[in-house]
Parts: C-alpha cells; structure tokens; sequence
C-alpha cells in the first residue's frame, strides 16, 4: 500500500468519525428536537433568579425558521467559498512557482 | 503610505470580503440582555488590550506576503463555516463549533482576539444570536480565553514532542471546549445568589454548555487536522515564517 493510499484512508475513517459524531446522537435521542444550547441557558438563569430579566432585546432577528435556514446556507456556503479559493490559489503559486524562485 | 501599509489594508480588505460575505446563523454564545451591565462592562474592558494586541500581531504577520495574508482570510473563513454548523449532540441540545484552533495554529492566538471578534459582531447584528451588550463577554471567551488555552495546549504538545496532528488536535479541541468552558463561569458569576450558590450554578451552566460541546470539539479536533494537513502541505515554507519554532 502505498503513501497515498494511506492518506486517503486516513482522510476517510477521520471524516467517517466526524459523521458518526453528529448521527448517533440523533439516533441516541429519539425524543428530543435538538434546540440550542443557549436558549437552555436562557432557562436556567431564569430558574435560579426568577426575579431576572433580560434588559435587551436583539436588534433585528430573522422572522422565523425558513429566513434562519435561508442565511444559515449563505454563511456557510460563502464561507467555504473564501476558504476553498484560498486553496485553489495557494496550489496554484505552489504549481506555477517560477523555478528560480524569483521573488 | 508605505508598500508595507498598503499591504496591511489588502489583508484587511480580503479578510473583510471573508466576513461581510457571510452571514452567521447561529451561536451557542449569552443571549442578548442575559448578562447583568456590570458584567457587560467588566468583560468589554478586559478583552480591548487582547483586541489591540491581535491588531498589531496581524499587521506585523502579514506585512508584504501575500500568500499569508490569504491564510489570515482562510483561517476567518474556517471561523465562519464552522460556526454555522449547528451540530446534535448527545445532551440532546445543539451547538456548534468556533473553529478558532486553525487561526490559533497558524496565527497564533492574538489573532484570533480580531477575526472572533468580527465573527461575533455579526451574529449579534445580523442574527440575533449572542448579542451586542454581551459582545464583551462573549468575545473573551471565544476569541481571547480559547484561543490562549489552545495555544498553551499546543506549544506543551510540541515541547512533549507529540506528533503535528496531536499537537494541532489538542489545540483545536481545546480551545473549543474551554470557550465553552468560560461562557458557563461567565454565567454562573452573574447568576447566583441567595437561594442557588455559585457552585451550583456553575454546575447547571457547565452541565448546559461543557457537555453537549465535548462531542463537536472532538469533531472539530479531527476537521482542523485534516485542514492543516492541507495548508501545510500547500505552503510549508509560509507556515515557519509564521511559526519559526517548528
């Protein structure tokens, strides 16, 4: 087997790690909607100082869960699209170096 | 202005296109209004020196290579897709990563004080998630407490000499979970009084935040080794200009 041939593996099992990571919890808890952590925060400070509110409100926040989805995709779409052209372009001066190394 | 300057307001532009680019969703991060003001202004004002000292750390890093400076955009750009993803965990709650560790590695982490802080400043305005009054507070935890952990992770693992994708594991696994580590204490030194000691507020907010990331920080350990494997094999000469000790 050569060197290659172990990287790739490598990759794979590594990625197969991180999708089992996400999956199994989602088969683990069959009940549960999976909300964010921090609204559970919200909650347990409002259980130890029932007395507390919270003195400000969020200036803007999206109308519901389609819109949420909507800039959810954009984030990460163009985010990886900053980072996946910083690697085609770091391949690209690592392919095209002059051989003399001008610079 | 001078060439050096030039290049510094490029990097900040391509970092800038990074950011504005991308508009966050999510962030497990304090709620807007659920700090007390004090606490506000306590955490604001300890993260400034951190801020100023990621600017200058920065400029002199990227001054004049222009294959640095697009790493500086890369690892913001890591930053942004990796807070996006919501990930379940086995709490049955979700969370996400911060993606911090990569900017750590290459970067350093007064960096990351800078490209945290423009990545939290745009979930609170555009998504109402952390918020602006507790953007202080989130940004120590996320861009200053996590980042210098990590990096202290990092440079023991290297003295140990552990091999790079233990080192870079380490650093990335721990800088996520000891943000999330610091959100709870933030919390809990806000939040406890007569009735619930501070112990036992610390216990529910870490129970809240430390457990349900340990499952997305081991995930985000194994995704920042696999980058870095990447850029460093794209620009290893890059890569000891910015970190000589290697």
């Amino acid at each position: 087997m050569n060197r290659l041939t172990k990287n790739v593996i490598g990759v794979v099992l590594a990625l197969a790690v991180v999708v089992a990571l996400c999956v199994l919890p989602l088969m683990l808890n069959k009940e549960s909607e999976f909300g964010g952590a921090d609204g559970a925060a919200g909650d347990v400070v409002l259980e130890i100082q029932e007395d507390f509110e919270p003195w400000a409100e969020p200036m803007w926040s999206p109308p519901g869960g389609e819109t949420e989805s909507l800039l959810f995709c954009v984030q990460a779409a163009l985010g990886s699209g900053v980072f996946f052209f910083g690697v085609g372009y770091l391949a690209a001066m690592k392919k095209y170096k002059p051989k003399d190394a001008a610079k | 202005m001078k060439q050096s300057q030039k290049n510094t307001v490029k990097a900040s532009v391509i970092v800038a296109i990074a950011v504005l680019c991308t508009t966050p969703v999510s962030a497990m991060h304090i709620a807007e209004g659920f700090l007390p003001p004090m606490w506000c202004a306590a955490w604001g004002v300890l993260f400034l020196p951190f801020l100023v000292w990621g600017i200058f750390s920065i400029k002199n890093k990227c001054a004049g290579n222009s294959k640095i400076k697009m790493l500086l955009a890369m690892s913001g750009a890591y930053c942004f897709v990796l807070s996006a993803l919501k990930m379940p965990s086995f709490t049955g709650s979700s969370s996400h990563p911060t993606g911090v560790g990569l900017g750590t590695v290459l970067f350093g982490p007064a960096a990351m004080a800078v490209l945290g802080l423009i990545v939290l400043i745009f979930q609170a305005l555009l998504l109402a998630h952390g918020g602006i009054t507790t953007l202080g507070a989130n940004a120590f935890s996320m861009a200053v407490a996590g980042p210098f952990v990590g990096w202290g992770v990092y440079w023991a693992a290297k003295k140990c000499k552990a091999p790079a994708w233990l080192s870079v594991f380490l650093a990335a696994f721990t800088a996520d979970l000891f943000t999330y580590m610091v959100t709870a204490t933030q919390l809990a030194l806000a939040h406890h009084g007569a009735e619930v000691t501070f112990l036992q507020s610390w216990g529910k907010f870490m129970g809240i935040f430390a457990i349900t990331q340990l499952p997305l920080a081991i995930a985000e350990g194994i995704l920042t080794v696999l980058v870095y494997r990447m850029v460093s094999s794209l620009c290893a000469e890059e890569l000891r200009i910015l970190n000589p000790a290697r």
